[in-house]
């Protein structure tokens, strides 16, 4: 569940390989490259709006209704289409879990 | 590895050498008050409760009382009762007695109000703590350390490095052993798979997942999505998505051992291995709750920044995120934030949280202690009547 070293240079994180989000540990800018580490293999990430430092970014497309995947697991289930490099957080992933308001 | 501490009559080992005033309920928390403010060593834990209490909510009420008195942390408690109230001072005062420590009981009715009570409080007080200031200090190995692991207001560092390595030094606890006990059973929440199948055998991971499902069905019942409430507003704004998101960042904070059981809020933590107490993930409640089980100490993450301390315990304020080190520092007592730059392993921000547990557990106050901070709530079961 946790890497053991971070690559120094990384803007952000992938958990896990499964993962289809990665975390910011800065902020971006729209329109920045950012060349972040998949399981030892860089991988380019074109952002499409300014995010904030602890946020999720999008590492490939997603299709509303997939799940989203950080640690391996899912966090919950995009509700819209997202492409790869946008901002996931509330407003484009419906949690799953704890969801009364569906029962 | 040593700490040092106070042994206890009945062999239990403690961190700290409390003087605890306890009211039976909220009616005696001014008389209890007073007498805090008087007697600066001893530690007070006004509460909302103790009246109008039935059934399993007045008995966790009284439980949780008991295990603030119980707690090895205390050397001594004054009972503070008013006279015409639910609790039942006397089964309070005969339970913390089994533990062999000074207790003495006081009730505002029987001595004639508040001021008298006040003037009588402060000289049983002062006599207490006279009594227990006699217990000297002695040393002995982490095995009979009980750390509570806790997390609150998470951010994304949370998950990525702060709580994994806080479960390094679980591990080292654990491996010497000592005792650890994770709560926050909403944080589990989307991980509850994982927790589970660290379970010993088949009983304890059913007991996981009965306890979650639990809180979805009151979700349910209250016809509410838990987002808002768990992940709150500050855990949205650091980045926490939804509740699965954040207890998976939750659970690393407990290291990789086997789950040896299951109990139930406030009641008294078994020795050695890894437990999980059923408790809400609200701050102060969860850690009061530990506290009333009898853990000695508290590991406490947190990204966005909280105060949070204990009457009776002390609370290690850990963070991952290097803004909050830097602009709360007077809340931070370990920043593992250097992890995300590669500066930091895993492994040598765990030690560092280690090396801060033993000089704690020794007697180096933590930042919460320092600053005063000795927040105490009892998670209530049921209605008011």
């Amino acid at each position: 569940m946790a890497l053991e070293t971070f690559d120094r240079e990384s803007p952000a994180i992938v958990m896990h390989e499964k993962d289809n989000v990665c975390t910011l540990i800065r902020p971006v800018q729209a329109g920045e490259e950012l060349i972040i580490d998949v399981q030892g293999q860089p991988h380019t990430v074109l952002i499409r709006q300014d995010t904030p430092f602890g946020h999720k970014i999008a590492i490939r497309s997603i299709q509303a209704g997939e799940h989203i995947y950080k640690y391996g697991e899912s966090i919950g289930m995009a509700s819209v289409d997202i492409q790869a490099g946008e901002h996931v957080h509330v407003h484009n992933l419906e949690g799953i879990r704890g969801r009364g308001d569906r029962a | 590895m040593k700490i040092k501490g106070y042994r206890r009559a009945n062999g239990a080992f403690g961190i700290r050498n409390h003087l605890l005033l306890l009211p039976t309920v909220v009616c005696a928390n001014q008389v209890v008050n007073r007498i805090a403010q008087q007697v600066p060593r001893a530690v007070a834990i006004p509460h909302q409760h103790g009246c109008s209490q039935v059934g399993a909510d007045k008995e966790q009420t009284h439980k949780t009382l008991v295990g603030m008195g119980k707690n090895p942390n205390v050397g001594g408690v004054l009972i503070v009762s008013l006279g015409c109230e639910v609790m039942d001072p006397r089964r309070i005062k005969r339970e913390i007695e089994e533990t062999g420590k000074p207790v003495i009981w006081m009730d505002i009715q029987d001595v004639g109000g508040s001021v008298k009570a006040i003037t009588k409080g402060l000289e049983l007080a002062r006599k207490l703590l006279a009594d227990i200031e006699q217990t000297p200090i002695t040393e002995t190995s982490l095995s009979e350390i009980a750390v509570g692991v806790k997390c609150g207001g998470s951010d994304a560092t949370s998950g990525l490095c702060s709580n994994p390595a806080l479960g390094r030094a679980a591990d080292q606890i654990l491996e010497a052993g000592g005792t650890i006990v994770m709560s926050e059973t909403p944080e589990i929440i989307g991980a509850e798979h994982l927790v589970a199948a660290r379970g010993v055998n088949a009983e304890v991971s059913r007991q996981i997942y009965a306890a979650v499902e639990r809180y979805e069905q009151e979700m349910a019942r209250m016809g509410v999505d838990m987002r808002g409430g768990n992940p709150s507003p500050g855990n949205i704004e650091g980045g926490l998505s939804s509740i699965e998101e954040k207890s998976l960042g939750c659970i690393s904070k407990a290291g990789t051992k086997p789950l040896q059981g299951v109990f139930g809020y406030a009641e008294p933590v078994p020795q050695g291995g890894f437990y999980f107490m059923d408790s809400p993930g609200n701050d102060i409640e969860c850690v009061s709750g530990m506290a009333a089980a009898g853990i000695q100490l508290v590991c406490f993450t947190t990204g966005r920044g909280t105060p949070t301390g204990n009457p009776i315990v002390p609370v290690v304020k850990i963070t991952g995120n290097e803004f909050v080190a830097k602009k709360m520092e007077d809340n931070i007592d370990v920043d593992v934030s250097p992890i995300l730059k590669g500066k930091e392993t895993l492994d040598q921000a765990g030690h560092k949280i280690l090396q801060e547990i033993i000089e704690v557990a020794s007697g180096k106050l933590t930042k919460a202690e320092i600053l005063g901070h000795q927040e105490f709530s009892i998670n209530r079961i049921g209605i008011s009547l």
